[in-house]
């Protein structure tokens, strides 16, 4: 029977990860067999022969000590900013990332694409590019695992967080849930399809029926009224959303925040958390009226307000035909 | 001869695994000054949640917080701050070996203790009244975030109840003290549980301290 | 006419008998075999819930147990493990027997609060069984909201109660431990010449007094959240779910090294006593016992990496986090340059200590890996998280246990253990422990999750290995079981100092007066001076 001893490298942040894994392998190495060593050479040689033996006391040379503290905290400060250098490029997703949108609940994944497409507990990505997911919880806390990348990232209700990663091979990876959620938490399971960039256009194109994110958010803004009070002109009681998206926000209170995908959501769903500057809290809550998902198809919505036609705000996967 | 009389004193009062007297109170001492450690640590978790969520509810904690009467409470830290006062006095008297005073100073601590809990009694039965009492039925005028405002009673109740029931054990110290005191065990060579339950006392009554403006007073101006 | 009863010495076990005078004791040595049997209780619960789960392990869809009473195992194994087992054993029974008696008093300062701190772990002991009985808990002993506040349900409340009033139990064992080592060292026992059992237990206790409070308050709220449904920590409700996070790991991190320090505080012991030499360092060593204590309060993020914590707390525990594991590192080191041109013996008790020292340097140095902030994103939540605690508080503490306990049987009872056998189940005890454990270390980093009931086949072989090793761990622990209740009545007889150990517990009989002390012991010399009890033949 074939049995793997250990993972496939399948992100740029694979061989990243399994080269610091070496390194503190090769150290753990290092020290087990120096303690194992020392323990058993010396309890051998110094084995007591008679029972009246009475070593003599030595005294600790202050060297020694040094040396001993001094050494490891080097190979320890080593390991830190390695780990670290990975930790923070994993932290900055590139401007030109792929985005995808990640709904947990108890006991699935819902994937959404920004064209459209919708996945449950299988997530298809193209090959080479660097893909950016956006995710929350309909519920408790998960965890979005994918050993094949090396990545893992909560996935909490109340919020968004984020994990990125370019897939470096094509074919099919485990995907599991790493933070305990229930009674199915050890099937709340599914498979990452990293696939070449044509494959990934054709499965795309399959998708189309059921309108884009942005589409979808469109028709939630109009059905559920915003444009009523936010209105496109700016007239309305409340603030103008086209170009919103990234840009710096003045709020009441005198903080100046960036716009970004958590600060829409909170905005939809906890209107009086931030109230901008000039402005009355006159918002309702969505709470209740709006899933999560919905929120991310507005967020998305919100996301294409303001954007100049022809330049998206990021690179879509179906870049538009060269003008003629 | 009055040194006997004195040694005769702690050695009823020496306990068993210990070689003197001034190993016992040491001792006693410094595990009353640890155990008050570990209840800072206690308290301490509640008012970091507190903390958190005033500085994330702002606005809906300083509505729900000027639904608290001031003045009552005020008037609560003035008593509390009394019997600290009295409290210190017992333990003076202790010192001085005056047993009636002991007796008279810690029946008016205690006196004060229960004024203090009558008080809040009467605050938690006026919120109980205007619905501010977590539940069903709660509702706090003003403001639309109603599970907000929920929050800051929640807490309100919690840390108010932790200390109240603080208070009552204090209160009960109280009484084993004068039953003790009335007896005639307390002298100058022995005080050691008056002293420590001062500290115990004193402690009651920081943490109130910090209740106190903590709860009452966000963003309160004079006049308002 | 001399009977033989009457010719019989007495002591503390013999001084006084029935129920009564065990329930009602304050003899710090009594409650310390009280805590003894408890906690081998506890211990044998736990290991019952560990057995079930190794053993659906073995198949990739389990189908012994439903996904949800496989939930509850886990849960139950790690709640009992930790906090009814773990963090009183070698402190409740070990030290409350043998701290005072070291420092030369006649109890610790204490002893009422000590016999209650027996009582609440009882107490807490019985909600928590009341709760496995009446149908289970399934949160994971580390309660994640919302999942424990809102959507389980199962005995939580209980479960939090239970761990609440056992909270109380440590911290009053630690008030009395610091308040002892203060104020009841004998004449000449300086803070220097304290054996590093003593040391190590103080340390403990710092953290004790200062750790267990909040994870108190974090029960309370759970507590509220659950039954009064105030939203703290619940983002339905407006609470935070990570903040949750912060509040149970500021304790829950400072508890394991509760949890090691005691059994590192032995290893000194032994180590000393089995060389026939003071400890290489002894300052460095009981310096670091206080270092960790310290640091060990400023690490706690580093099991909220992947939560949604900032990338620069992140690093910043990160960083913290390897400072704290220098101190541990100080004392193997130290440990193995003990042995150089000492009169090493192969007694039971030592074979323990190496063994603690191989097996805390591997799992010690497996969390160097999970402090790499990059290495963690992939291993945490994974096999590898638990091969490596596994390795300190099983192959680490539980072996520290076991090599104190066999050290102290005579001290404790009078009698010696059988050497062979023991000699023997410690022996199948690091096999045992290795096979179970070793290959979770591969799993992890392979990406099998932790607290997962069925998983991808491809995983089945090594499972299958760790459930074969966890067999014979479980042989090994039995048979000491065994034999230590033989040796009551059959073993050896023993006498005050059979191991010409230094340390004031062995200028007393064995077992002890019930005072300890027929007169006040004054200490003229240093820890670890062998010249005072062999005083012969000096080799090296």
């Amino acid at each position: 029977m074939k049995f793997p001893l250990f993972p496939e490298q399948a992100s740029n942040f694979a061989p990243e990860t399994d080269h610091l894994l070496y390194f503190l392998l090769a150290v753990s190495v290092f020290f087990t067999v120096l303690i194992f060593g020392a323990i058993f050479y010396l309890a051998i040689r110094y084995r007591r022969r008679s029972d009246r033996e009475l070593p003599r006391v030595l005294h600790t040379p202050m060297v020694v000590e040094v040396l001993w503290t001094v050494l490891p905290f080097g190979l320890t400060m080593i390991m830190f900013g390695w780990g670290a250098s990975i930790f923070f490029h994993q932290s900055k997703p590139p401007d030109n990332a792929l985005q995808i949108y990640v709904v947990g609940k108890q006991w699935m994944w819902k994937m959404q694409h920004m064209e459209g497409q919708r996945e449950i507990n299988e997530l298809h990505v193209p090959v080479g590019r660097p893909i950016r997911l956006t995710m929350t919880s309909e519920d408790v806390i998960h965890s979005f695992f994918v050993p094949a990348f090396r990545t893992k990232e909560d996935v909490v209700p109340g919020r968004y967080s984020t994990s990125w990663w370019t897939p470096t091979k094509t074919g099919k990876y485990h995907l599991f849930c790493a933070e305990y959620c229930g009674t199915n938490h050890s099937r709340m399971i599914g498979w990452i399809y990293v696939m070449e960039p044509q494959e990934y256009q054709n499965w795309l194109s399959g998708g189309r029926a059921f309108g884009s994110l942005s589409e979808n958010g469109e028709k939630l803004f109009q059905d559920l009224a915003c444009g009523n009070c936010h209105k496109a002109d700016g007239s309305g009681r409340c603030p103008n959303l086209v170009g919103l998206f990234g840009r710096n926000v003045q709020l009441a209170d005198g903080r100046t925040i960036r716009a970004d995908e958590g600060y829409i959501r909170e905005s939809i769903l906890q209107p009086n958390a931030k109230i901008v500057a000039g402005y009355q809290p006159l918002m309702p809550t969505f709470q209740g009226l709006v899933t999560e998902e919905g929120v991310l198809q507005l967020v998305e919505y919100i996301k294409s307000l303001g954007r100049q036609p022809g330049t998206p705000a990021e690179v879509s996967p179906n870049p538009p035909a060269p003008k003629q | 001869m009055a040194n006997q009389a004195h040694a005769h004193a702690e050695t009823l009062a020496l306990r068993e695994q210990f070689d003197t007297a001034e190993q016992q109170k040491d001792a006693s001492t410094l595990g009353m000054w640890i155990f008050l450690i570990t209840e800072i640590m206690f308290f301490g978790g509640m008012f970091l949640m507190y903390t958190v969520y005033r500085d994330t509810y702002f606005p809906v904690f300083a509505l729900a917080s000027s639904s608290l009467n001031a003045v009552i409470g005020a008037i609560n830290t003035a008593v509390l701050l009394c019997s600290s006062f009295t409290m210190v006095l017992a333990v003076r008297a202790a010192q001085l070996g005056q047993r009636n005073a002991i007796i008279i100073f810690l029946i008016l601590t205690l006196i004060l203790g229960i004024a203090f809990l009558g008080v809040k009694a009467y605050e938690w039965n006026e919120k109980f009244q205007e619905h501010h009492v977590p539940g069903p039925t709660f509702h706090l005028e003003g403001t639309g975030e109603q599970g907000q405002a929920q929050l800051f009673f929640s807490l309100y109740f919690a840390m108010t109840g932790l200390h109240a029931l603080h208070m009552v054990v204090g209160c009960g110290m109280l009484i084993w003290l004068l039953v003790e005191s009335r007896k005639g065990r307390f002298t100058a060579e022995y005080m050691t549980p008056v002293d420590i339950g001062g500290l115990y006392w004193h402690f009651v009554d920081i943490i109130w301290i910090f209740l106190f403006p903590l709860l009452y007073l966000i963003d309160r101006h004079l006049g308002k | 006419m001399i009977t033989a009863a009457a010719q019989e010495r007495e002591h503390y076990l013999n001084a006084s008998y029935g129920i009564k005078s065990w329930l009602l004791t304050k003899d710090h040595k009594r409650i310390g075999l009280l805590y003894l049997f408890t906690v081998t209780l506890f211990f044998f619960i736990g290991g019952a819930f560990a057995t079930l789960i190794r053993i659906e392990l073995l198949t990739p869809q389990g189908g012994l147990v439903s996904s949800e009473t496989y939930n509850k195992l886990f849960t139950m194994h790690g709640v009992t493990m930790v906090f009814f087992f773990l963090i009183p054993s070698i402190p409740a029974t070990l030290g409350n027997f043998f701290l005072p008696m070291m420092i030369g008093a006649r109890d610790l300062a204490f002893p009422r609060i000590n016999l209650l701190s027996w009582y609440l772990l009882v107490i807490g002991g019985l909600f928590a069984l009341f709760a496995m009985l009446a149908g289970g808990v399934d949160t994971g002993w580390t309660f994640y909201t919302p999942y424990s506040t809102t959507y389980s349900n199962t005995w939580v409340i209980a479960t939090a109660l239970g761990i609440f009033v056992a909270g109380f139990s440590s911290i009053l064992t630690g008030l009395n431990f610091v308040v002892t080592v203060h104020r009841m060292r004998a004449p000449g026992m300086t803070w220097f010449r304290m054996p590093l059992f003593v040391w190590s237990n103080y340390a403990t206790a710092l953290i004790q007094i200062l750790g267990t409070p909040v994870l108190a308050v974090t029960m309370v709220l759970v507590f509220c959240e659950r039954v009064f449904h105030i939203g703290i920590f619940d983002p339905a409700l407006g609470g935070d779910p990570v903040l949750f996070q912060h509040l149970f790991w500021f304790y829950s991190h400072p508890a394991v090294y509760i949890m090691v320090l005691p059994g590192m505080g032995v290893i000194s012991e032994l180590i000393s006593v089995f060389s026939r030499k003071p400890v290489f360092g002894y300052s460095f060593v009981a310096f670091s016992s206080v270092a960790i204590a310290v640091l060990g309060f400023l690490v706690w993020g580093h099991h909220l990496f992947v939560s949604t914590q900032s990338v620069y707390a992140g690093m910043v525990f990160s960083f913290l986090s390897y400072f704290v594991a220098i101190p541990s590192a100080i004392k193997v080191f130290n440990w193995t340059a003990t042995l150089y041109k000492g009169s090493i013996s192969f007694a039971t008790p030592m074979l323990y200590a190496f063994g603690f020292i191989g097996l805390f340097t591997i799992g010690g140095l497996t969390g160097l890996f999970v402090a790499a902030l990059g290495i963690d994103v992939h291993v945490t939540d994974t096999y590898f998280v638990i091969a490596h605690f596994h390795y300190i508080m099983v192959g680490g503490t539980i072996m520290a246990y076991l090599g104190g306990l066999h050290y102290w049987w005579p001290k404790i009872t009078g009698r010696m253990y059988p050497e062979l056998w023991a000699r023997l189940s410690a022996l199948v005890i690091f096999l045992g422990f290795n096979l179970t454990f070793f290959p979770q270390f591969i799993l992890g980093y392979l990406g099998m999750p932790r607290r997962y009931h069925v998983y991808p086949d491809e995983f089945q072989v090594l499972h299958v290995l760790s459930t074969a090793g966890a067999s014979v761990l479980a042989a090994g622990y039995l048979i000491p079981m065994v034999y230590f209740v033989w040796s009551l009545r059959y073993g050896q007889m023993a006498g005050a100092n059979p191991w010409g150990a230094t340390g004031l517990e062995w200028q007393t009989a064995s077992p002890p007066p019930v005072h300890n002390f027929d007169e006040m012991p004054v200490v003229t010399h240093e820890a670890y001076d062998y010249t005072t009890v062999l005083g012969e033949v000096e080799v090296g």
